[in-house]
C-alpha cells in the first residue's frame, strides 16, 4: 500500500446552483438505494418471495371461508395483499434509514457538502421501485390462481398511481419511524404496532360487516380501507363510493405533513 | 490565531444534565496534526461532531478552515473530510461504487470521480476487490476504504476519530502511514485516539482531554517530560530489594510484595548505569523489562485519576 495523496485542493467541485444540487444528490442517493435491492438479499428475497407467499396462503386458507358477496375471494383480495404488501414494504425504508444512522452513513453524508436529507428521498424512491416490481410478481401470480379483474387499460393505470401515491406516503411515515426508532430492532418493534393493525383492522382480507362494532368503526373509516376500497373498485367494479376521494385526501395530506417532519427529525438527527 | 486551520475558545456542550465540553480551546495551526488525547467518553469524539457540523455548540467560538461552524456550516463542509469511529460505509455497493458516490456527494463531476476512486482503490490496495460489495471486506480493508472515502475530495482538513482503534497491527501500521503521508503534503489532521504511542508518532501537538476540558496541551516531549521517563524495572525478590534500591541510588521505587525495584532511566545509558551499580553490588538480577509512559500514566499524573476510572465515571 502506497498512499501518495494529491495536492490539497487539486479537485474542485462543479458549480452549480443549489437546486441543481439537490436534484443530483437525490439522484445519487436513489441510485445507491436502488442498487440495494439487487445486491442485499435480504430485500430481494422479500421483494419476490413475499407476494407469493401472501396471494397463495390467503387465497387458499381464507378463500374457502369467507364470504365475499358478489365478487370471489381472489378478486376481493387482491386490493387488499397490494396495500399490505406496500405497508410492509414501506418498512424496508424505516430499516435502510435506521441501519444508515446505526452504522455512521448519516452522519458522513452530512459532513458533506450535500444535501443530507436526499438520503432519505432515495430510501423512498426505492420503496416505489421494489413496490411496483413485487405488485407485478403479485398480479402475476393472482391470475395464475383466479383473478378475474373487471378494470380496462385507464383504471389499471389508476391503480398503479394510486399504489404509488399511497407507497410514497407511508414510505415517508416510515422513514419518520426509522428516524424515531434509530436501530433496526426497534423498528421491527414499530412496524409490528403500526402496520399490523392498520393492515388488517381494515377491509384488506375480510368484509368487515363481520367485525365487532367498535372495531368495525375504525376498520371502515381509516385511511387504509379507502385506499384498498378505492382500489377494489377501480379492479374488479365494487362499489366506488367516497373511497377514491378520502384515498387521495390521506395521501396527498400525509405526504404534506410528513415530508417536513421527517426532515426535521433528519436534521435535528 | 483566529485563522488557524482549526480554532475553539470556550467551546461547551451539554445534554441535557450532562455537561459534556466544559470550554474547549484548541489552536491547530494550518498544515500541522494535533491529537485529541483521552480515555471513552472524555468528549473527543464531541469535539470532532461539533467540527464536522453533525451537531451545534451550546456556546463559544469554533472555527474550521476561518468558517463558523454555526454561520457557515456549508463552507465548512466543503473544506473537511471526516473518517468517524465506525467504518461508514455502504455494506451493499461494492469499494468503487462507494468512492464514486462519495466523489458525486462532494460534488465532483462524474468524470473526476471515477478518476479518483480508480486512483485511491490503487493507492489503498483495494483494486483486487474494487468490484466486490464492501460487506465481504475484512475489518481492515472496510476502514481503508472508510479513510479513501474522506480524502476524495482532497479536504485540506480532515478529522479522524479513532482511526485505528480495533485494527490489527499490521492494518495500523499502514493506517499510520497514510495518515503521515496526509501531513507531508501539507493536510491539516485532528486525530482523537486512547493510544499515547500514536499520539506520539504521529501528532505535532497532543492535547490531552479529561472529563470535557483539555487538562495538558503541548508536544509529545513536553507531555512526557510532564509524566517522567521510561522507568527500569528489576525483579530481585524480597530478601533483596533493600540493597537493589541502594545500589540503583535516588528516586528507585521499591515493592516489597512484588520484589521489585524501579528508577526512572531514559535512554540505553542511563539503563546501563543501573544495571552496571547492581552488578557491583551483587545483586542478582530475576528479569528485567522498561515501561514507556502510558496514557494511565499521563492521566494519573494530570488527574490523579486513571483512564479506566475516568471512562467508567463516564
Amino acid at each position: 500500500m502506497a498512499y501518495t495523496p494529491k495536492p490539497i485542493g487539486s479537485i474542485q467541485p462543479q458549480k452549480r446552483s443549489a437546486l441543481a444540487w439537490a436534484l443530483s444528490d437525490s439522484w445519487v442517493l436513489t441510485q445507491r438505494s436502488l442498487r440495494h435491492i439487487l445486491t442485499n438479499k435480504d430485500q430481494l428475497l422479500g421483494l419476490a418471495i413475499q407476494p407469493i407467499m401472501f396471494m397463495l396462503l390467503f387465497r387458499y386458507v381464507f378463500g374457502g371461508a369467507i364470504e365475499t358477496g358478489s365478487t370471489t375471494y381472489v378478486n376481493f383480495l387482491v386490493a387488499g395483499i397490494l396495500i399490505q404488501m406496500a405497508a410492509f414494504g414501506a418498512l424496508t425504508t424505516s430499516i435502510s434509514l435506521a441501519a444508515d444512522l446505526q452504522r455512521g452513513i448519516v452522519e458522513r453524508i452530512k459532513s458533506l457538502p450535500t444535501i443530507s436529507s436526499a438520503l432519505m428521498t432515495g430510501h423512498v424512491i426505492a420503496d416505489l421501485a421494489r413496490n411496483v416490481l413485487s405488485s407485478a410478481i403479485l398480479i402475476a401470480v393472482a391470475f395464475l390462481v383466479g383473478f378475474r379483474p373487471t378494470a380496462g387499460p385507464i383504471e389499471w393505470l389508476y391503480i398503479l398511481g394510486l399504489l404509488l401515491l399511497f407507497t410514497f406516503a407511508i414510505s415517508w411515515l416510515a422513514a419518520i419511524m426509522g428516524l424515531l426508532a434509530r436501530t433496526v430492532e426497534a423498528v421491527q418493534w414499530m412496524g409490528f404496532f403500526f402496520v399490523f393493525p392498520l393492515t388488517f383492522a381494515s377491509s384488506a382480507f375480510v368484509p368487515t360487516e363481520g367485525m365487532p362494532w367498535g372495531l368495525r368503526l375504525f376498520a371502515e373509516n381509516q385511511p387504509v380501507t379507502h385506499v384498498i376500497e378505492a382500489m377494489r373498485a377501480l379492479m374488479v367494479g365494487t362499489p366506488m363510493g367516497n373511497h377514491a376521494l378520502m384515498a387521495a385526501i390521506w395521501c396527498i395530506g400525509t405526504v404534506i405533513v410528513a415530508v417536513p417532519v421527517a426532515a426535521y427529525l433528519f436534521r435535528k438527527g | 490565531m483566529q485563522d488557524a486551520a482549526i480554532y475553539t475558545k470556550g467551546l461547551t456542550k451539554s445534554y441535557g444534565k450532562l455537561s459534556v465540553l466544559k470550554g474547549v480551546d484548541l489552536v491547530v495551526e494550518r498544515g500541522t496534526m494535533l491529537a485529541l488525547l483521552g480515555p471513552n467518553g472524555a468528549g473527543k469524539t464531541t469535539i470532532v461532531r461539533i467540527l464536522s457540523t453533525l451537531i451545534e455548540p451550546d456556546g463559544g467560538e469554533v472555527k474550521v478552515g476561518g468558517f463558523d461552524v454555526v454561520r457557515e456550516g456549508n463552507d465548512v463542509r466543503r473544506t473537511i473530510g471526516l473518517t468517524g469511529q465506525y467504518a461508514a460505509i455502504d455494506d451493499y455497493l461494492t469499494g468503487r461504487q462507494n468512492l464514486e458516490m462519495m466523489g458525486r456527494l462532494y460534488h465532483l463531476s462524474k468524470a473526476d470521480s471515477a478518476t479518483r476512486a480508480q486512483e485511491l482503490l490503487e493507492q489503498f490496495s483495494l483494486t483486487d476487490a474494487s468490484e466486490r460489495i464492501a460487506k465481504t471486506y475484512s475489518g481492515g480493508m472496510r476502514r481503508r476504504l472508510d479513510l479513501a472515502a474522506s480524502l476524495v475530495a482532497t479536504p485540506p482538513i480532515i478529522f479522524l476519530d479513532e482511526p485505528t482503534t480495533g485494527l490489527d497491527p499490521r492494518s495500523r501500521l499502514q493506517m499510520w502511514e497514510v495518515i503521515e503521508g496526509l501531513r507531508r503534503a501539507g493536510t491539516t489532521i485532528l486525530l482523537t485516539t486512547q493510544y499515547l504511542e500514536e499520539a506520539d508518532k504521529l501528532a505535532d501537538r497532543i492535547a490531552v482531554i479529561d472529563h470535557g476540558t483539555v487538562i495538558a496541551e503541548g508536544t509529545a516531549d513536553e507531555l512526557k517530560a510532564k509524566v517522567g521517563k521510561e522507568r527500569l524495572e528489576v525483579v530481585v525478590g524480597e530478601a533483596h530489594v533493600e540493597r537493589a534500591a541502594q545500589a540503583m541510588g535516588e528516586g528507585a521505587h521499591v515493592d516489597r510484595e512484588e520484589g521489585t525495584v524501579s528508577i526512572a532511566a531514559a535512554g540505553v545509558g542511563e539503563v546501563r548505569r543501573a544495571l552496571e551499580a547492581l552488578e557491583n553490588a551483587g545483586v542478582m538480577v530475576e528479569s528485567l523489562s522498561l515501561h514507556k509512559p502510558t496514557l494511565d500514566d499521563v492521566f494519573l499524573k494530570l488527574t490523579g485519576h486513571e483512564a479506566e476510572e475516568a471512562a467508567a465515571k463516564n
